[in-house]
Formats: C-alpha cells, structure tokens, sequence
C-alpha cells in the first residue's frame, strides 16, 4: 500500500466528484441567500452571522478543512476503525434521545453554545463504514446463513435509536441500505417486496387506499390469469395480496389512529386532502407553485417572490430546491438533477472499477444514501411524495448535514484513491 | 452468479434513472406545461390595494370652507389571522357585548376569511387611541382610515347632500366603483360626483403568507397615487346664509337669493332646518329617522327647492308681461276697480278702489286690475280662435318664466310646481270653460302652484329683462377663477326686453309708496311685490319677491314664511334686510348682525 503524506493528499483523487461537490456547494451557498434575502432590509454583508446565508459561510468553510482532514487518514484506518466509529455514533444518538434538544418536535440534536448539532447525520457514514466492513469480512458457512439477518440488524438499530428521537425521515433514510444489499445479493424478491412496500405507502398516503388497493388488485389479478395453471403459486401470490392488503389498510389505521389532529390536519393540506375553507386554492402546495411559476428561465436571481416572502416553510433548508425551481426556472432545475445524477452515477461507476470490495461496498452505500435524500427531496418538493423532511444534500442549509456528506463523500473519494 | 450480481449494477442504474426521469417530467409539467401555478404565485405574493382619494372641498363664494373631510378610523378585521384573544377586553373597550363581538365575527367569516370587513364603524378618538395601543392583543383586527364628510357651520344642510356606500346597481352599471365605495348620494355631492371623487390610486404590494406588506411590487412600477377629488366653489355666500337663516328663526318658511346676472344662488334657505353634520357616517341612521319623524317641523322637507305655494300676487307681474308681449293691454291702459272684479255673480274682492294704470295697479296690487287684464288675454277671440289656443298661448309664456317645470341644475329635490294644461279644465270643465272660469289663476291663486326657486329666478329674468341663467349653487370648479361652465346659456323668455320697464316701475312703486314702504333701503333703489299665498289649512303665507337695485341689479329674492299673514308686515322686511346686508359694506354687515342678535335676544 502507497503511503500519502499531508503534501499529495491530492494526488490520484477523482477531480470529477470534487468539482460536482464543490459546484453543488456553492450553488447551495446563493440559495441560501437568496432565500434569505429580503427585499425591503436587505444586508450586503455576507458575513451576517444572524443571517443563515452568513452561518452557511461558516459551515462550507469547516466542511473544507474537513474534507482535508478526511482525504488525509489513511484508508485502511477506515476499514479498521470501521465498527468502532459506528457503535461511537450510536451510542452518541442513544444519548441524545435522553438529553438531547428538541427541534421542530424531532429530539435529535446536541446543543452547544448557539449550535446545535444533530449526530445522526454522522451515523450515515458510520453505517455505510461498518456494513462496507461486515461484508468485506470473510464468512464461515454459519455465518453466512445469518448474514442477512445481521445486515438488517446493522441498519435497524440506528433506525430504532432514530425513531426514539422522532425523527421519521431521517430513519426511514437507512432503508436505503436495501440498495447496497440488493446488489451484494440480497435475494431480489426481498427487494421487490420492500419496494413495493414502499410504492404502496407513498400509494396510500398520496392518493388514497381505494387506489392502493385497486393497483394490488390488478396487478394480483394479471399474476393468476398468467399463473393459473401453477397451484403452488397461485396461493403464494393470494398470501402476497393478501400481506398487501393488509399493509394498506395498516397504514390507514396508523395515521387515523396515531397522528395528533394537528399533523394529521398539517399532512392532509401538504397533500391537498381538505379543501381550505378560505377558498384561495391555499391547499395547493405551495412548494409547488414556487417551483412551478419559475417557467423556462426562472424568474431571475433574488427576484422569487413565494421563496423570498416565506410562502414555501423550511426555504434554506428542506426546501431550497423551491428557490432554484423559482428563480432559475426548469433549466435550473435540470442541472441540479443532472449534478446529482453524474454524482451518483461516477461513485456507483467507481465502485464497480475498484478491485477493492470494501471500496465498492462503501461506494454503494454512500451512493444509496445520497440518492435517496436527492430523490425524496426533490420529490416532495414537487408534490410526488409526502413531506419527509430530510435535506438536501450539499445544498441546504445547516452545519450537520453538510458535514455530514462531506464526510460521507470525501471518505469514498479517499478509499477510492487507495 | 457473479453474473447475475453484476447484472444488478445495471438493475439498479435503471431505478436511478427512471426516477430522475420521472422527477424531470413532474418538473417539466409543473414549470412549462401548467401555467396556473404562475397564475397562483402572483396571487398569493400579489396583492393590489386601492388607494382611495380625498374627496373635493367646497367653499363658498369667499373661500370659506363649507365641506371638508374628517378622518374616521374603521376597526377592520381578516378572520383568516384572528388568533384567540381576551374577547371581554375588546367588549370593554368597544363597549359592546360579547354575544355582538361573536355575531360580527361570525358575519365577517361568512363574507370572507380573507377579504378584510369593516368590524366596528367609526370609532370615536379615544376608542380609536385604546384600541391603537392594544392591538398587538389583537390579532386578526387592524385600523383602516377612511374620510367622513364635515361641515363647519351647521347651515345650507339641504343642498349638499350626502355621500353613502355605494349600491349594488351603480355596481353592476359602472366599473370604476367596487363594493364598500363611497359615492354622492344627493344634492351638490351627486350632481358633481365625477369631480369631487377624485381619481383612485393602486399600489401592487409584495404580501408574505401571514398577509403583511413587504414593500412595493418591482419598485412601485405599477402603482398609481390616487387624484384627490377637484374642489369645489360654491355661489353660497355663508355669512349671508347664516344671517338670512337667522332672520327667519326656526319659522317655517324660505329664502332664496340668486345674482341675476349669472343664475348663482346667493342663499338658500329651507327653514326649519336641521345640522347637517347629524346626517354624516354611522349615526345618519339614526338621525334620520329622528328628523323624519319629526312632523311637526318636517326639517328634512326641502321647502325651497320640493314646497309647492300658490304664488299670490307675485304672479301678476307675470300676467302683466304676458298682457304687454300679447297687446292686450300698453302701460297706460287704464281700469276703474269698483272694490273688485265683477261680473254677473262673479266677485273677485280687492281692498282699493279708483282708477290705475299698470304702474299703479302693481303699487296697489289691484286685483280687479289684473284679473280683467287676464280675461282680456284669454278671451281675445280676434288673436286666439279659442280659449284653449288663447290658454296654451299664456301657458307657454308662464312656462318659458321657469314655472312648471324642472331646473334639472346641480340642486336636489326640485319639484315642478303646478301649472295645469288646458287639458285639464277641459276635462274638468266639459270643455265649456272661459276666462272667468279661471279667474282666481290672474292673481296667482287657484290652480297654480310655484316653488320659492322658481319665483326667485323670475325676480331674476325681471331683473335682467328678459333672461336668466338656471339657478345653481357651483359656481367654481377646481380653482375658483375657474368658472362652471355647466350654467352659464341663458335664456331668454318670450317677452321682449322693452316690456319689463312699466312693470319695474311699478315694483318700485311698490318699496317707495305701496305695500313695502316700510321696507325700502335707505340709498337703495329696489323694485319688490309683496303677495298673500291663501292657505286652506290656516293662516295665510307671507310672500315677497324683489330685487335691487334697479339699475344693475345684484340680487334677486324671494322670501315666503308660512303661516304669517301678508306679505307686507313679514317677508318683505326680512328680503330688504337681505339685500340690505348683501349689498353693504363690512362695517355695515357687522351692525346688521349685531341688530340682528339683540332682536333675536328680546
Ligand atoms: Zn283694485
């Protein structure tokens, strides 16, 4: 193995991942700002620590001398430190649900001083460390029977932890694990199961379960016409619709049953379910109309107006899509699509070049986790599935995430180098 | 099976992918395709605000304000932002009870969430300062100026009229009002609606979600400052409507004084009268049904411009016109009146007796003088072949004079006084009908009825031999060398200016030796006729019509007071007092004034 001193960390690192991060930053960066920007008391400094767009400045900096710091270990100090650092974060997470700060209802961040901190951003690459280090490990047959078993394990105690700090999104983030599984070899009617466990949910609570069931419906009936001569398989499919139908309506019962009425009332105008009684079309999602007024070119930098006058909640944050869609219009909106797209697809490319499995495991793994927060952000934003809130990555605003990716990126953008 | 895992990288790309896709045709749609959300995002950051005007003032002929505007503060509310409050707090400070406080809320929410509606009307001052103070407690409710009429001097109530929300017809026929708009309703504020309103600005404001103004919409490009309305002058001259009202003293009864040369109302007086500030904002509900169930007084009545009165012997000067025009009789022409005009069982009584000649006969008022010289007009067969030919010949004359018939100026109320057509004593008479049958009408009684602006213009074609100038109250618009240009034809009447001579002279007669020597002005010459309006309810009404001075007259006027017996004793006094006062010096006005206080003390 090359020994890399502090002087050529940047030797025989991919250029192309550091110029799309860097890019995605940055466009994060005048986002924030704009979003910020208000257009009566409007600062020009930069610096503005009382504004988000100056704390941002702030956050891009550490996350460079970061990245440094992470391009600068070596990598097999990774796959050593692998479970170590995981059970670190999860036992961080697990205090945090004791004494941690409540933010926006999710008990999930560590206060210090005016910052606060939410460690399961980190657990993403903690996670993505250690199962890249469970599978990289050589396995007696036993072993292997229980495999997936402990895959799941390994993704299910954060989850648990997370869902403690009621922090829906964020938990439901390392479901998407099931993509590195399902290409190390997961058996791929486990996969479709939980797709379509997924599909059915957003089903559900998109549209309603009338429609979720009519889908299962035909598509059970399309399977028996086709079936009809296999017996065995026959009562395999009637035993999956029937598991189907079932999920459906457990769905059901859980948001009628177990949300509060205020965020039942909140999803349910999100969604367009109530028509408002003020008449005005308010149900309409409001992200959307942000983003779907911007037209072909956008409405020109710093000139949104649902962005800028606070109609679209949580505008640096989760939502700061909606400013780009506003203001740069559907072009903006497709080089942002396509900057992730071209990420995700040269981490997956590089994972599948690399002779070192762990690398590939990690690869997917962080490719996994990005793609699903691009995915479902992007998604809710345009009204395509329900509001998780989870940020988008690179570009939202906070401290937490930022470094967060970063870490998660650069540390592939190091193992890839060895 | 390495294969098979290998084909997954593939399987997975294809998911990649086929969401981006989806994604980027969601975009697709919702950014290009879909235009209504373009439409929804100007609607929600949007808002566009009327900016209403001030409505004009109106001064008198002297520049002393007569209408101004005086803020009101409306407590408006959006229940949309209503957050819960201390209800028992607001109830305290508006000084109502809860119950109302839930009704208005619950009407406001009808109408709309959005949309804010007027809660509480007019607050007074203090309310207005408590509930400035407290509403940040409040959430939901704002202040909202908006102008009421005000008027100085509680005087000259019955010509400006008012201004009120305007109604849903005026709505649906013309696009510059929206609801909840304030339009003139009456008098001088409906018939110079178009100028005193003014031009409505608009401001595009920028709105966030919680409704509050962030600043104009692309630096204020599109907006607009509203016009304030044009003010107003009127021909009103407010010291001499102050005196004149004063003169008559809560007696029933009118004034009314216009400069002949330009048809300008000098006063106007409709008595008793009322404040017309208790007409203005929410108590003009109330203040109205209190007036009009004043019958008594009837102060609402508009008795210069809507009261019929028989004309009395005012009328025979217009008699004697029509006689002169028509060669029924010349100046000289003399009649012996034995106590009255009699024939057959015919008597038309009169308290003088001899010979007169026009002249005279206007100094005595003769009545036996005036009633033949009408039947002569009506039954000259070798002019008219009939009596209807010979009464529309006169009927058109009396018309041409303004009686009859409607101004239609700028002045509310107007009725057209009675002149019947010969139709009518045909019906009535079964066509068999002469002068004698209509005799009464020769000395203004009977059939005919006159409004006391009619009668006062009619002073005024005397006074201009031979013309006038409709009778109007504005004389000025926007600046006031800026003359209303609505009134200013005139027109001239059927009689022939050469005419008027004898019938002045006579009028002079009248003020220097006949029934208002009592009255004339030292170093004025003034021409005048003194009438009796007969009343069947009661006692007789006192009437006097004159103008002054003769040469280049300045004032023409009419004053009737009800009830008082002849015109001599009562009206004329107060119409010489009038000219008197309008046509003296500074110095002078003050000692009339003064004279006028101390009577009015006793
Ligand atoms: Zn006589």
């Amino acid at each position: 193995m090359r020994r890399d001193t502090k002087f050529n960390i940047s030797k025989g690192i991919d250029t192309q991942l550091v110029i799309i991060y860097l890019v995605l930053v940055i466009i994060g960066w005048f986002a924030i700002y704009s979003s910020s920007y208000n257009p009566e008391i409007h600062s020009t400094n930069i610096f503005d620590l009382s504004k988000n767009y100056g704390k941002q400045l702030i956050w891009i900096a550490s996350a460079f001398v970061l990245a440094i710091v992470v391009l600068s270990f070596e990598s097999r100090h990774y796959m050593h430190f692998a479970y170590h650092i995981y059970i670190f974060f999860l036992l961080i997470m697990l205090i945090v649900v004791f004494v941690g700060t409540e933010i926006s209802g999710a008990k999930a961040w560590i206060k210090i001083g005016n910052y606060s901190i939410q460690p399961t951003e980190f657990a993403k690459f903690a996670t993505a460390l250690a199962l890249a280090k469970f599978f990289n490990e050589g396995k007696t047959q036993s072993q292997k029977r229980y495999m997936w078993l402990t895959a799941f394990g390994m993704i299910f105690i954060p989850i648990i932890i997370i869902i403690f700090q009621k922090d829906a999104g964020s938990a439901l983030v390392f479901l998407s694990f099931i993509i590195l599984f399902y290409r190390e070899g997961l058996s791929g009617n486990i996969f479709l199961i939980a797709v379509t466990a997924f599909i059915l949910f957003l089903l559900t609570f998109m549209l309603n379960e009338l429609y979720a069931i009519a889908i299962s419906t035909s598509i059970f009936l399309i399977f028996w016409i086709i079936n009809r001569k296999k017996k065995k398989k026959l009562i395999r499919n009637a035993i999956i619709y029937g598991c189907a139908l079932l999920f459906i309506f457990s769905i059901d019962i859980i948001y009628d049953k177990t949300l509060q009425p205020h965020q039942k009332m909140r999803i349910d105008t999100i969604l367009g379910k109530t028509s408002d009684p003020q008449g005005a079309d308010f149900n309409l999602n409001q992200s959307k109309i942000a983003i779907g007024s911007g037209g072909l070119w956008g409405k020109g930098y710093l000139n949104g107006t649902q962005t800028k006058l606070n109609f679209v909640p949580e505008q640096s944050t989760d939502f700061i899509f909606c400013s780009i869609g506003e203001e740069f219009g559907f072009l903006g909106s497709l080089v942002i699509l396509s900057l992730f797209t071209a990420l995700i697809y040269r981490i997956l490319f590089l994972s599948e070049q690399h002779r070192n499995p762990f690398v590939r495991y990690y690869g997917y793994g962080v490719a996994s986790i990005i793609f699903f927060h691009f995915i479902i952000n992007i998604g809710m934003t345009i009204g395509l599935v329900p509001i998780i809130g989870i940020p988008l990555p690179f570009l939202s605003y906070g401290g937490s995430s930022l470094w967060g990716f970063t870490i998660l990126l650069f540390i592939f953008i190091r193992l890839n180098n060895s | 099976m390495e294969n098979l895992i290998k084909k997954r990288y593939y399987v997975i790309l294809f998911i990649i992918f086929g969401l981006v896709a989806i994604c980027l045709i969601r975009l697709f749609h919702i950014q290009i395709l879909d235009p209504s959300y373009k439409k929804h995002a100007e609607q929600n950051a949007l808002r566009h605000l009327t900016e209403h005007p001030e409505r004009g003032l109106i001064y008198d002929r002297n520049d002393s304000l007569l209408v101004y505007n005086e803020v009101a503060y409306d407590l408006m509310i959006v229940p949309n932002e209503l957050r819960t409050f201390d209800t028992n707090d607001l109830c305290r400070i508006l000084d109502i009870d809860k119950e109302i406080l839930l009704k208005r809320i619950e009407k406001a929410k009808a109408y709309s969430m959005l949309i804010p509606t007027i809660f509480e009307q007019q607050m007074s001052k203090e309310d207005y300062g408590y509930v400035e103070e407290k509403l940040y407690k409040f959430p939901g409710f704002f202040v909202q100026n908006r102008t009421l009429r005000s008027y100085p001097h509680p005087v000259a109530a019955h010509i400006f009229g008012y201004v009120g929300e305007v109604s849903q017809k005026i709505l649906d026929n013309d696009p510059y009002y929206q609801l909840g708009d304030y339009i003139g309703i009456s008098g001088i504020e409906k018939a110079y609606e178009p100028e005193l309103r003014g031009v409505k600005g608009k401001r595009v404001v920028l709105v966030d979600v919680h409704n509050r103004e962030r600043g104009s919409y692309n630096d204020g490009e599109l907006d607009q400052a509203p016009v304030a309305g044009t003010d107003l002058w009127s021909s009103i001259d407010l010291r001499l409507q102050i005196y004149a009202e004063r003169l008559l003293n809560e007696r029933s009864g009118s004034i009314v004084a216009i400069e002949p040369a330009t048809g300008e109302i000098l006063c106007i007086v409709s008595s008793p009268s009322y404040d017309p500030n208790l007409l203005v904002g929410k108590a003009r509900g109330k203040n109205y049904r209190l007036l009009q169930e004043d019958k008594k007084k009837n102060p609402l009545f508009n008795r210069a411009l809507s009261a019929m009165y028989p004309p009395g012997s005012t009328f025979k000067l217009a008699n004697a016109l029509i006689a002169l025009q028509e060669g029924i009789i010349t100046p000289s022409t003399s009649y012996f009146c034995p106590h009255g005009y009699i024939v057959g069982n015919l008597t038309v009584k009169c308290y003088h007796t001899g010979t007169v000649d026009l002249t005279s006969a206007i100094q005595v008022s003769c009545n036996n003088y005036f009633c033949r010289i009408f039947y002569n007009t009506l039954s000259n067969r070798t002019k008219f072949p009939s009596i209807q030919e010979a009464y529309n010949t006169w009927k058109k004359h009396i018309n041409d004079f303004g009686f009859g018939q409607k101004f239609e100026s700028d002045l509310p109320y107007e009725t057209r006084g009675i002149i019947p057509s010969s139709d009518y004593f045909d019906k009535i008479y079964h066509k068999s009908w002469n002068g004698n049958t209509v005799i009464s009408m020769g000395i203004g009684q009977g059939e005919v009825a006159t409004t006391p602006i009619q009668m006062a213009n009619f002073m005024a074609i005397i006074a201009n031999r031979g013309y006038y100038i409709k009778p109007h109250v504005i004389r000025a618009i926007g600046k006031k060398n800026n003359p209303n240009h609505r009134y200013t034809e005139k027109h001239y009447c059927s009689i022939e200016a050469k005419h008027y001579a004898a019938v002045i002279k006579g009028m002079e007669q009248v003020m220097v030796a006949g029934t208002a020597r009592r009255s004339k002005i030292e170093g004025i010459r003034m021409a005048g006729k003194t009438g009796t309006a007969q009343n069947p309810h009661g006692m007789d009404h006192a009437v006097f019509a004159g103008f002054a001075p003769i040469d280049n007259p300045k004032i023409a006027i009419f004053v009737l007071v009800e009830n008082a017996g002849g015109g001599g004793a009562v009206a004329a006094p107060i119409a010489s007092s009038i000219i008197e006062y309008y046509l003296k010096d500074e110095t002078k006005k003050e000692e009339l004034e003064n004279k006028l206080n101390d009577s009015l003390k006793k």
